[in-house]
């Protein structure tokens, strides 16, 4: 939790020297609580102020980085409990399982196929992001053997499974100059697994029933120069993660509480059968969840998480946009309509579904309107004959259809004159205000 | 270490309320449904009592809806030719009450009677001991004209009437009050208009205790994040002590998902789509669970094997195995 101004003006000399080019000390400190200066700026700030207050800086969860040759992913650095109050920053990776004991070209095939996989969601490309390999073998050689198997299909990061500090340091062997994941460190065999991770650099997973033993653990595995750290919270059913991921999350962030202030994996993939394992899966992505490891790699499944990532990640303060363009709905014909409204998102989909669903051929122009709605676009003057116009020439609207007409949201019928002035040789139509209304309209009116 | 885990202490608790009523109650439902009364953000037991489950309601229709997926028909089979029949197969798939939503028009395309409405929701009565909603086709006046006649015919059933909103609430809500009925009131994605409808509702002297609000969700991938954070925020509200915002809360993920082309479309679609049954089930099941851990009360579905998993998620959530 960051200081406010007058907890660092406590930790300052208060001699105000000026020596910072700041009158006070006082306002130094506030300028320092605003992340304005750097603290280096008083050259007579104690040693133990500086700890403190580089201890105050750091983010409440920790940011930890998974590297390979080509990726990297970050997890962390969360400040809120709900999206609506800033908005959640680093996606969890999404992980597929692979287990030791599996055939080398099952492994290959498995692996290659899923890190090709990729899907397409308004625009942008999603696609996995690693895998986990499990030591089920329990034998160090077979271990090294199936992640050198997966590295050869795919060179996405990894997270290597296994309690057996012998096994662990195997796998770590075969990915020289990569940061994996090391899960992951119990009461049992702490020590050997804290002193593999700070040997490759690696990230430490931490296991453990509670949140009272997994605190022991980290700051145990601190003491022995381990900073880098991810939180299995365990439990076996959805409300045993909920609650434990909620108070972690809560502990970082409400108390700056360091022995929990990391980021968090869970196991779906631990569910025991596919539909379970995707409920389990979602609520990860919903709460907290950094890394989330599955054994369903089939796209029916994977799709829809991939896409719930993308929406619970989602800036809540920007508005999301799709691309201005001309959209084909129904595979329109040159002579289906031209429905014109703006690029904010829920407005482009309310519109695109009602015509979709009706079965009606149209072709859908999307103006770019910054991403605002009809209304509000309009009020800003965002949305005007003009952009209309422009869009309906940038996109090449009269080379697609015989009949030149386009039809306006209703919301702002007042364009229309205007919109003749600028489109003479078109007829200008105003729709419905509501895209509920379309389909009925589109039968009887146009 | 022992860790102390902080509690939010919250003023409010949301309303509860029950849809249905027994023979002994005024009406000949064999259960009722009791929803909300929630002390602490969803699920989280270890701060605040979260005394009634949420629950599942199946969506049926009043005739056969040729413009569902066809897996929706396909998982009903014949009993979606007639209310009844559907009723009792919504039943024995597990839902803990029905919606009967009513089609605009007859099969020949004529507009729909408030007689055939009327019948509709007597059969679904006749045919199962659960609780029901009975919702227009959502165009106001349509709904007018066809919700009144229902409500007076189940008088005392303590049926949830739908969709209340700011166009028609006056005469929902005044057949509601005079009927011994609930209403779900609508609003598109935003706190200050749930709660302005709520006010309206209150107004006009409806106990608040009757009534649900759908604060309107986008299926996955459809702008479910709006709905999403609307539904923490009001709930967050409704816990402040804002009266207005202290309802249960309905969610449509079963009427959002089918429309979505993920969940609708079998064909023409791209291969990384996977398997059509399970991906809209997938569909709907997640748009579901999203929706519970945000705070949703009612949820109400289409595909029985989407009831069956949000049931057991619900089962899971509400079993309380430590509380810190």
């Amino acid at each position: 939790m960051p200081l406010s101004g007058i907890q660092i003006y406590k930790l300052l000399p208060q001699t105000n020297c000026k020596e910072c080019g700041f009158p006070t000390c006082l306002a130094f400190a506030m300028k320092l609580a605003a992340k304005q200066v750097e603290l280096s700026a008083c050259p007579y700030v104690s040693e133990e102020s500086k700890a403190q207050l580089s201890e105050s800086a750091a983010p409440p969860v920790r940011l930890i980085t998974l590297k390979s040759d080509g990726y990297e992913i970050k997890a962390g650095n969360e400040v809120v409990m709900f999206r609506h109050e800033k908005t959640f920053y680093n996606k969890p990776g999404l992980f597929i399982r692979v287990r030791d004991n599996e055939a080398a070209s099952d492994i290959s095939a498995k692996v290659a196929s899923i890190d090709a996989y990729k899907v397409s969601y308004v625009g942008m490309e999603l696609t996995l992001d690693g895998f986990a390999i499990e030591a089920v073998s329990g034998d160090p050689a077979s271990f090294a053997t199936a992640v050198g198997t997966v590295r050869a299909a795919s060179r996405r990061p990894l997270i290597l499974i296994s309690h057996d500090p012998a096994v662990t340091s195997a796998g770590l062997q075969a990915l020289k100059g990569e940061q994996p994941l090391v899960y992951a460190a119990t009461s049992a065999n702490w020590e050997a697994m804290a002193e593999l991770a700070k040997q490759h650099n690696a990230p430490l997973a931490v296991s453990a029933d509670s949140l009272d033993d997994l605190a022991d653990l980290t700051e145990k595995i601190k003491s022995k120069g381990v900073e880098d750290m991810v939180l299995d919270p365990g439990g076996q059913d959805l409300i045993t993660y909920l609650t434990r991921a909620t108070q972690i999350r809560r502990l970082a962030l409400k108390k700056n509480f360091r022995p929990l202030g990391y980021p968090i994996i869970t196991f779906p993939c631990r569910a025991g059968e596919p539909a379970r394992e995707s409920v389990w899966a979602a609520q990860a992505v919903a709460k907290y969840a950094s890394f989330i490891v599955l054994d369903n790699a089939a796209p029916e499944a994977v799709y829809p998480l991939l896409v719930l990532r993308e929406n619970i990640y989602t800036d809540p303060q920007k508005p999301i946009q799709v691309q201005p363009g001309l959209y084909e709905i129904n595979n329109p014909t040159a002579e289906a309509p031209v429905l014109v409204t703006t690029n904010f998102s829920i407005t482009y989909f309310s519109v695109a579904n009602e015509v979709e669903a009706s079965g009606l051929p149209a072709w859908l122009l999307v103006a770019d309107a910054e991403g605002m709605s009809v209304l509000t676009a309009w009020a800003a003057g965002k949305f005007d004959a003009e952009r209309i116009a422009k869009a309906v020439k940038q996109f090449g609207v009269e080379n697609k259809v015989s009949r030149k007409r386009v039809v306006l949201p209703g919301h702002v019928a007042v364009l229309s004159g205007e919109l003749e002035g600028e489109l003479p040789d078109w007829e200008i139509r105003v729709g419905p205000r509501e895209a509920v209304d379309l389909p009925m309209f589109m039968k009887q009116a146009l | 270490m022992p860790v102390e885990v902080p509690k939010d202490k919250w003023p409010g608790a949301v309303r509860v309320v029950t849809i249905g009523a027994t023979a002994s109650e005024g009406g000949t439902r064999k259960s009722t449904v009791t929803v909300g009364g929630e002390k602490a953000m969803p699920f989280m037991h270890f701060e605040g009592e979260i005394p009634h489950r949420p629950v599942v309601a199946l969506e049926i229709k009043d005739r056969r809806p040729d413009d569902w997926s066809p897996l929706l028909l396909e998982a009903w089979g014949d009993s979606v030719n007639d209310p009844a029949d559907w009723a009792r197969a919504a039943e024995a798939a597990g839902a803990d009450l029905i919606l009967l939503s009513l089609s605009p028009t007859d099969p020949d395309g004529n507009a729909a009677t408030p007689q055939a409405a009327v019948a509709a929701a007597k059969a679904v009565l006749g045919a199962t001991g659960l609780p029901l909603m009975v919702f227009g086709p959502g165009q106001a006046d349509l709904d007018n004209e066809l919700l009144v006649p229902v409500a007076e015919a189940t008088k005392g059933e303590r049926i949830v009437l739908g969709i209340c909103e700011d166009k028609n609430y006056r005469t929902i809500v005044a057949t509601a009050m005079a009927n011994g009925h609930l209403v779900s009131a609508r609003t598109a994605m935003d706190v200050n208009l749930a709660k302005q409808l709520n006010i309206l509702i209150s107004d006009m002297g409806l106990p608040l205790d009757r009534v649900l609000m759908d604060p309107t969700t986008g299926a996955l991938g459809y702008g479910i994040e709006y709905g999403y954070s609307v539904m923490e925020r009001l709930r967050m509200a409704a816990l402040q002590g804002d009266a207005m915002t202290q309802l249960p809360m309905i969610v449509t993920p079963g009427a959002e998902t089918w429309k979505t082309k993920e969940a609708k479309v079998g064909e023409g679609v791209p291969s990384a789509w996977g398997n059509w049954l399970e991906r809209a089930i997938n569909w709907e099941t997640l748009t579901a669970i999203t929706l519970l851990e945000s705070g949703a009360d009612v949820i109400v579905l289409r595909h029985p094997e989407s009831v069956r998993r949000v049931r057991a998620a619900i089962d899971d959530l509400m079993a309380v195995t430590e509380t810190a």
